[in-house]
């Protein structure tokens, strides 16, 4: 594990990062990913390689409506950071010349 | 030791107590003991008005449909109670009320039960101390200068300082059970899809489980068969018809798996585990060695599976739609700067794992694998409950560490050694105090866990209450 790796990862992962962060995650994950990586010598020896959901099934429900209207919208509104009216304030996310 | 709810629920019925008096001792003892435990994050005053309510409605002869009646609780502040704060112990929810009620809350309400306050825990659940919370570490009341374990630190040091007879907690990896036994309490982590996940904070998604921490195994029963059940809102739930009949028996054959406490496991903790062997034996049971190599091995899969689904769950926290939101010049800049100074260090290191697992170039051979070694994992401990009846294992490697101790994050982990292949294949595990060991001259509790096939949650119970209530 590099630096430049972490600084990618955290990229990935919308993440800042400071520069001592930065050196002591490249340290600390190298020792964790070298443990964890154990799996791949355990793992070799196995003859089932379909990864399986366990004993469930898909859960569907009727497409309809189940709460009143407004019942979560002021509540919900009240969270949210930065609001206008009844909308979110968000970024632009497409950045014009 | 202090009422437990079972001993509460007889003093209403017989009027020498009421939920008022209890719901006040409560306040009371968490107002003269809590600035030093942090073991609440946030109090409920009003509890004491529900109290009052529940005690006039027992006066009337009414709520015998209801089992929590009057009792107080305090629940692990990653699970949404409407209209209170709902921090998982993290910055980036420092100030965010829950819209919702989580359906175990739901649950917990209907059947009387009355919150007194949130708890502390490591941030998002991520951790086996409470050190890692945004509000600062929990103490042990039993040894103020040790942790009470983790993640759910603050449920199991408000049930110790004997503030409330019970709390609810979550495991994701022995979050739950580590604590517990740090406590000297009764912990229980149910079958995967026996408790609905609904209004629970996600950590690992097909891991995570909310369970009870108590005095006795009798209350764990009681708020476990309340919160449990099939939900529309959690498609994972299960119906007792999902997994076979586990039927409780007079004796049963224990399985220790073989080599598994060869290494790491202090010696001490070893010593009362054999001790309790030998009290199993003379109570009639038998004790062989079981064969789990995987078992063993579990931990490095989890680290994996974990760290993948984390990455994924704590992906919402976007400072656009709720919780801490940091300015920058654009929409990428706000995402990296809220995250960046929202989230503590050890939801970052595992932010970045995850991401590490997942990314193209690694995922087959970190997260791929891990899902083989998991897929034989259940297939090896089908095979073992084939001969045994239940799996018997020490909760955690040791008693309770000292704040500060542990600097290491992989050793941190290494704590889970025992926990861990429970949540992995989705079994039923129940802690209990097996026995003390002392430190420093103080004599810390440290718990034994047993583990039973999917859907075994009621043989746990009926064997818990024979083992250890029953000689309490």
């Amino acid at each position: 594990m590099t630096k430049e790796e972490i600084i990618h990862l955290a990229a990935l992962a919308r993440l800042e990062l400071t520069p001592a962060e930065i050196e002591k995650f490249t340290k600390e994950l190298s020792a964790i990913l070298s443990y964890v990586g154990t799996v791949q010598t355990l793992a070799e020896s196995a003859a089932d390689t379909t990864p399986r959901l366990g004993d469930r099934f898909n859960v569907l429900r009727t497409d309809a409506v189940t709460n009143e209207p407004e019942q979560y919208t002021k509540d919900i509104l009240a969270e949210m950071p930065q609001t206008e009216g009844r909308y979110m304030v968000v970024k632009k996310i497409l950045q014009t010349e | 030791m202090p009422d437990t709810i079972t001993e509460l629920k007889k003093k209403y019925s017989s009027g020498e107590l009421t939920p008022t008096e209890v719901v006040e001792k409560a306040l009371a003892t968490i107002a003269k003991m809590n600035t030093d435990i942090n073991a609440f994050l946030d109090v409920y005053k009003d509890a004491l008005e529900e109290a009052k309510a529940a005690t006039e409605k027992l006066a009337r002869g009414e709520g015998v449909d209801q089992p929590l009646l009057g009792i107080p609780l305090a629940i692990k502040n990653n699970i949404l109670i409407k209209g209170r704060r709902a921090t998982g112990a993290s910055k980036i929810l420092e100030n965010y009320t829950a819209t919702y009620d989580a359906t175990v809350i739901a649950r917990l309400k209907a059947a009387g039960a009355i919150f007194v306050g949130s708890t502390n825990m490591d941030e998002f659940a991520m951790g086996g101390s409470t050190e890692n919370s945004a509000f600062g570490p929990t103490k042990n009341p039993l040894d103020t200068k040790r942790v009470p374990g983790g993640s759910s630190g603050g449920s199991a040091a408000a049930v110790a300082m004997a503030a409330v007879p019970a709390a609810l907690g979550t495991d994701t990896g022995g979050s739950i059970r580590q604590p517990a036994s740090f406590c000297g309490l009764v912990g229980f982590k149910p079958t995967y899809g026996a408790v609905s996940r609904y209004g629970l904070m996600a950590m690992g998604s097909s891991l995570d489980q909310a369970g009870p921490l108590t005095n006795c195994v009798a209350d764990a029963e009681l708020i476990h068969n309340v919160i449990a059940g099939p939900d529309s809102l959690d498609a994972t739930t299960i119906t007792p018809d999902t997994y076979g009949a586990v039927p409780a028996k007079d004796t049963y054959t224990f399985g220790i798996p073989k080599g598994f406490l060869s290494e790491g496991v202090d010696p001490d903790v070893l010593a009362t585990f054999m001790a309790h062997v030998e009290l199993l034996k003379s109570l009639g049971h038998q004790v062989v060695e079981v064969d789990l190599p995987l078992f063993e091995q579990g931990l490095a899969a989890y680290y994996i599976v974990v760290q993948a689904e984390i990455s994924s769950n704590v992906a919402r926290y976007d400072g656009m739609r709720y919780g801490l939101s940091m300015p920058g010049e654009n929409l990428l800049e706000v995402y990296e700067k809220t995250r960046a100074a929202g989230f503590g260090p050890e939801v970052k290191r595992r932010i970045l794992l995850g991401t590490y697992v997942l990314s193209s170039g690694y995922y087959d051979a970190y997260y791929g694998k891990a899902q083989q070694v998991r897929n034989m994992m259940r297939d090896e401990l089908k095979a073992a409950f084939e001969t045994v009846d239940i799996i018997l294992t020490p909760t955690a490697p040791t008693p309770a560490f000292k704040i500060g101790e542990q600097e290491d994050p992989l050793a941190m982990y290494k704590q889970d050694i025992f926990t861990v292949p429970v949540n992995l294949t989705g079994v039923p595990a129940l802690t209990f105090p097996m026995g003390r060991v002392e430190r420093d001259g103080v004599s810390l509790p440290v718990g034994v866990q047993y583990i039973a096939p999917h859907g075994g949650d009621a043989r746990l119970f009926s064997l818990g209450k024979k083992v250890y209530d029953e000689r309490l």
